[in-house]
C-alpha cells in the first residue's frame, strides 16, 4: 500500500517541488463593518500538519478560505513559496481541500467525483463531454490514465467497493473517506482541511485521526488543518496556531502551547479537562490563602493576577499545600474528576487517580503541585506573567489549616 | 360497555373516512365527466339534441384529415414547440442573472424579478387587451417604434404566416416570470459549498462551474419547468380567443379554441369531445414522461 502511495507521488513528475511554504502577511477580511480577521500574519511550513484551533467564529475558517482562494483578504497578502497569490482563484492555486460537509456532487459517483478534480485539468472541454468523451481517442486514452490514479487512492483509503455509489448512498465515514480521496487523487500545493471530522461519531472520528496524521506522514505534503477540538489540533498537529476572536494569539507545537500558554483563554482551551483559575492579589511576602505556602516572583504587590492550575497537575499529597473537601466526583474508571472546596469561596477540579481507591465526597484531601508548571496571568488583560511561584521554605509553611464546617 | 374494534379495523376504518370525501368529489367532478366525454367522443351528438348515433372514430378522423381539425393539431404543436424551450431557456437566463444580481444589487434584483413575475399575476384578458394595443398594425407601439428605426411595420395579428408566431412570443412572455420563480427556487437550493468545490477542483471559470454544479443540480427543476411549460402551451386560449378568434382563416387555431368553438358555438358535442381527448392524452403523455423522469433524476436528492 505504502509503495502504491509513492508511486502515485513519483509518476505525477515535480511532486515534490510543488510542496511550497505558505505564508499569510498582515491579512485583514472585513465584512461590511465587522472585522472578521485582524491583521493576521502566518507561516505554514512546507510539508508541515499545522492546525488553526478556535473556538466557533473566531475567524479560522475564514483564514482557510483565504489560504485557498475561495475568500480574498480585505488588505494583506497571501503567499505561496515567496510568490504572491493574493487575488488568484482556487483553481490557480492548486490546492486541495476537505469539506465539512464533504461537498461531493450528488449527481456523480464516488469513482466520478474523484476522477473530476483530475478530469479539470487534464482533459479538454471536448474531452470531458458526456458521449464525447467515449468516441474522441484522445479522451479515451486519458481517461484510462486517470482511471488507475483513481483506482490507487480509492485502494488506499479503502473505498474501491464504493466507487460506483452515490453519495447519497453512502455513510457519513464514507462520505468522508470519498472527499479525502477526491483531494488526495491530484498533486496540490497543499491540502486544507475544514473541520473534516466534526460531522462524524465519536469512535470514527479517534480513527480518521490516526489515518490523517497516517496520511500526512506518508505523503510529506503540507497539511492545513482547521478545527475546534483542541484534542484534535493538539494529537494531529507539528504546529498549531491559535485564533481567537479575529487574532492570532500564539503560534507554537502542541507542548508549547499546553506547557505555556499565551493568554488565560488559551489556557482555557487547551486541555482534556478545563483548566482552574483561582484569582488573588499579589502579595510581598506570602500569597494570600490558598497560596500561602508560596511567594510570588517577579510580579509586584497589590496586582490581581491569576493562577492557573490544571486539575490534571494537582494530586494528592500528604504535603500539599491546597487543602479542602471533596464536594463532587466524577468517576470515568482510570481516574476520577474531583471539585475540591478549598475554603475561602475557591474551589479547584482535580484529576484523582482511581488504582489505590476513590475518595468519597465529603472527604477531606491535600492537593499538591509543581510550582513549576502553574501558570500566572494578569487578571485585567489575561496575558501570561514572566511571574513564578516560589515555594516558601518549608518551616515557613504554617500549619495545615482545618477547614472547619 | 362498548367493545372496541380491533386496532387494524379501527386504522382502515379511519384511513377510509379520511380518504373518502376527497376521493368522491374527485370521482364525481373528474372521473366522470371525462368518461363521459370519452363515451360522447364516440357519437354524433350535439348539445340539446335528444338522440344520437354512435359513429365511433369518425370525430377523430375527421380532426386529423380535415384541414381545419388537422391546422388546429398542427398550430398547437408548433406553438408548444416554439414556446416549451424558449420560455425555459430564456426563464433560466434570467433566474441566473438575478440570482447573481440578487447578490450584489438585491433592490434592482427585486424590483426586475417583479417586473418578470407581473404577468403571471395579470389577468391575461386584459394583458391581451393591452398586447392587441401595442401590435395594433397602424397605431401600436410595435410597429411605430418598428417604423422609427427605418424598418416597415408588420401586421402581426393578421397576417396569415405571423399570427402563430406572435401569439409563441405573447406565450413566452406569460410563461418567462413563472418559469424564472421556479428556476430561482432551484438555484436558492445548491448548496454554496458545492461551489467551492468545483473552484478547488479546478472549475476555472463561471461557464465550467455552470456545467460541474448548476445545471446538473438543476437538472429536476429543469425537467419539471419544461413539462409544466409544456402542458400550460398546449392549454394556450385566453390570447387566441380574445386576439384572433383563430384567425385569419383558421391560421392560429389551436386545439382548446377548436374545442371551445365546436361545443359551444356550434353546439358539436360530439367532435368537441374528440377534441378534448386529444388534448388530455397529450397532456397524460407529459405527465407520465415527468413521473418517469422526475423519479430517476430526483433520486440523488
Amino acid at each position: 500500500m505504502r509503495r502504491l502511495w509513492w508511486k502515485i507521488v513519483d509518476t505525477s513528475g515535480a511532486a515534490i517541488s510543488l510542496t511550497v511554504m505558505i505564508e499569510l502577511k498582515d491579512v485583514t477580511r472585513r465584512f461590511g463593518t465587522a472585522v472578521a480577521l485582524d491583521r493576521i500574519s502566518l507561516t505554514i511550513e512546507e510539508g508541515s500538519f499545522t492546525s488553526l484551533l478556535g473556538p466557533s467564529g473566531c475567524g479560522k475558517s475564514t483564514t482557510l478560505r483565504i489560504i485557498a482562494g475561495l475568500d480574498q483578504p480585505s488588505e494583506g497578502d497571501v503567499v505561496f513559496a515567496g510568490r504572491s497569490v493574493t487575488g488568484m482563484t482556487a483553481a490557480e492555486r492548486n490546492i486541495a481541500m476537505v469539506f465539512q460537509s464533504y461537498a461531493l456532487y450528488p449527481h456523480m459517483t464516488v469513482r466520478q467525483n474523484i476522477t473530476l478534480p483530475l478530469a479539470m485539468r487534464e482533459m479538454s472541454r471536448w474531452e470531458r463531454m458526456v458521449l464525447l468523451d467515449r468516441l474522441l481517442p484522445s479522451a479515451r486514452r486519458k481517461s484510462a490514465a486517470l482511471a488507475d490514479k483513481v483506482h490507487a487512492v480509492a485502494a488506499m483509503l479503502h473505498i474501491e467497493a464504493l466507487l460506483d455509489r452515490k453519495p447519497n448512498a453512502l455513510s457519513g465515514g464514507q462520505k468522508q473517506r470519498a472527499a479525502v480521496a477526491r483531494a488526495l487523487v491530484r498533486d496540490p500545493v497543499a491540502f486544507l482541511l475544514d473541520e473534516p471530522l466534526s460531522n462524524l461519531d465519536a469512535a470514527l472520528r479517534v480513527q480518521m485521526r490516526s489515518e490523517l496524521t497516517d496520511l500526512h506522514r506518508r505523503t510529506g505534503r503540507t497539511f492545513i488543518y482547521v478545527t475546534h477540538d483542541q484534542s484534535e489540533a493538539m494529537s494531529m498537529s507539528d504546529r498549531i496556531a491559535v485564533i481567537m476572536q479575529g487574532r492570532i494569539v500564539q503560534v507554537g507545537r502542541p507542548p508549547e502551547i499546553y506547557e505555556q500558554p499565551a493568554t488565560r483563554e488559551v489556557a482555557a482551551f487547551i486541555g482534556d479537562h478545563p483548566i482552574n483559575f483561582l484569582e488573588v492579589r499579589a502579595a510581598a511576602g506570602p500569597l494570600p490563602p490558598p497560596f500561602d505556602a508560596f511567594a510570588l516572583d517577579g510580579a509586584e504587590a497589590g496586582r490581581r493576577i491569576v493562577v492557573g492550575l490544571r486539575p490534571e497537575g494537582l494530586r494528592p499529597a500528604a504535603d500539599g499545600a491546597l487543602i479542602g473537601r471533596i464536594e463532587r466526583l466524577e468517576y470515568l474508571g482510570s481516574q476520577a474528576v474531583a471539585t475540591v472546596a478549598l475554603g475561602g469561596g475557591y474551589s479547584v477540579r482535580a484529576v484523582l487517580p482511581t488504582e489505590s481507591g476513590v475518595a468519597a465526597v465529603g472527604e477531606a484531601v491535600r492537593l499538591g503541585f509543581d510550582a513549576g508548571r502553574v501558570h500566572l496571568f494578569d487578571a485585567g488583560s489575561g496575558e501570561r506573567l514572566a511571574a513564578g511561584l516560589v515555594p516558601l521554605a518549608s518551616g515557613a509553611v504554617r500549619p495545615a489549616r482545618r477547614t472547619t464546617r | 360497555m362498548t367493545r372496541r374494534l380491533p386496532p387494524r379495523v379501527a386504522a382502515a376504518l379511519t384511513d377510509t373516512a379520511l380518504v373518502a370525501p376527497a376521493t368522491l368529489a374527485m370521482l364525481v367532478l373528474i372521473f366522470l365527466p371525462v368518461l363521459i366525454v370519452a363515451v360522447l367522443s364516440f357519437t354524433d351528438y350535439q348539445f340539446g339534441a335528444e338522440t344520437f348515433r354512435w359513429i365511433r372514430f369518425e370525430n377523430y378522423a375527421d380532426l386529423l384529415t380535415d384541414r381545419i381539425g388537422r391546422r388546429a393539431v398542427v398550430n398547437t404543436l408548433i406553438y408548444v414547440g416554439i414556446v416549451m424551450p424558449a420560455a425555459t431557456l430564456l426563464a433560466l437566463l434570467v433566474a441566473l442573472g438575478l440570482h447573481g444580481m440578487a447578490r450584489r444589487t438585491p433592490g434592482l434584483a427585486g424590483v426586475l424579478r417583479t417586473s418578470y413575475f407581473m404577468p403571471v399575476a395579470a389577468t391575461i384578458v386584459a394583458m391581451a387587451t393591452v398586447w392587441q394595443m401595442l401590435l395594433h398594425p397602424s397605431i401600436g407601439l410595435v410597429n411605430q417604434s418598428l417604423v422609427a428605426v427605418g424598418l416597415s411595420a408588420q401586421p402581426w395579428l393578421s397576417d396569415r404566416g405571423l399570427v402563430l408566431y406572435t401569439l409563441t412570443v405573447i406565450g413566452i412572455w406569460e410563461t418567462v416570470g413563472y418559469n424564472m420563480v421556479l428556476f430561482l427556487a432551484g438555484l436558492a437550493a445548491i448548496p454554496a459549498h458545492l461551489y467551492d468545490a468545483a473552484e478547488v477542483d479546478g472549475a476555472r471559470d463561471g461557464w465550467a462551474r455552470f456545467w460541474t454544479v448548476t445545471w446538473p443540480l438543476l437538472g429536476p427543476t429543469t425537467l419539471f419547468v419544461l413539462v409544466i411549460t409544456a402542458t400550460r402551451a398546449f392549454r394556450v386560449f385566453e390570447t387566441v380567443a380574445t386576439l384572433t378568434r383563430g384567425g385569419p382563416a383558421f391560421a392560429s387555431d389551436t386545439l382548446v379554441y377548436a374545442m371551445y368553438r365546436e361545443g359551444f358555438v356550434y353546439f358539436k358535442a360530439g367532435y368537441s369531445s374528440a377534441i378534448t381527448m386529444v388534448f388530455f392524452a397529450c397532456v397524460l403523455l407529459l405527465t407520465l414522461v415527468q413521473f418517469r423522469v422526475l423519479n430517476r433524476w430526483v433520486h440523488y436528492r
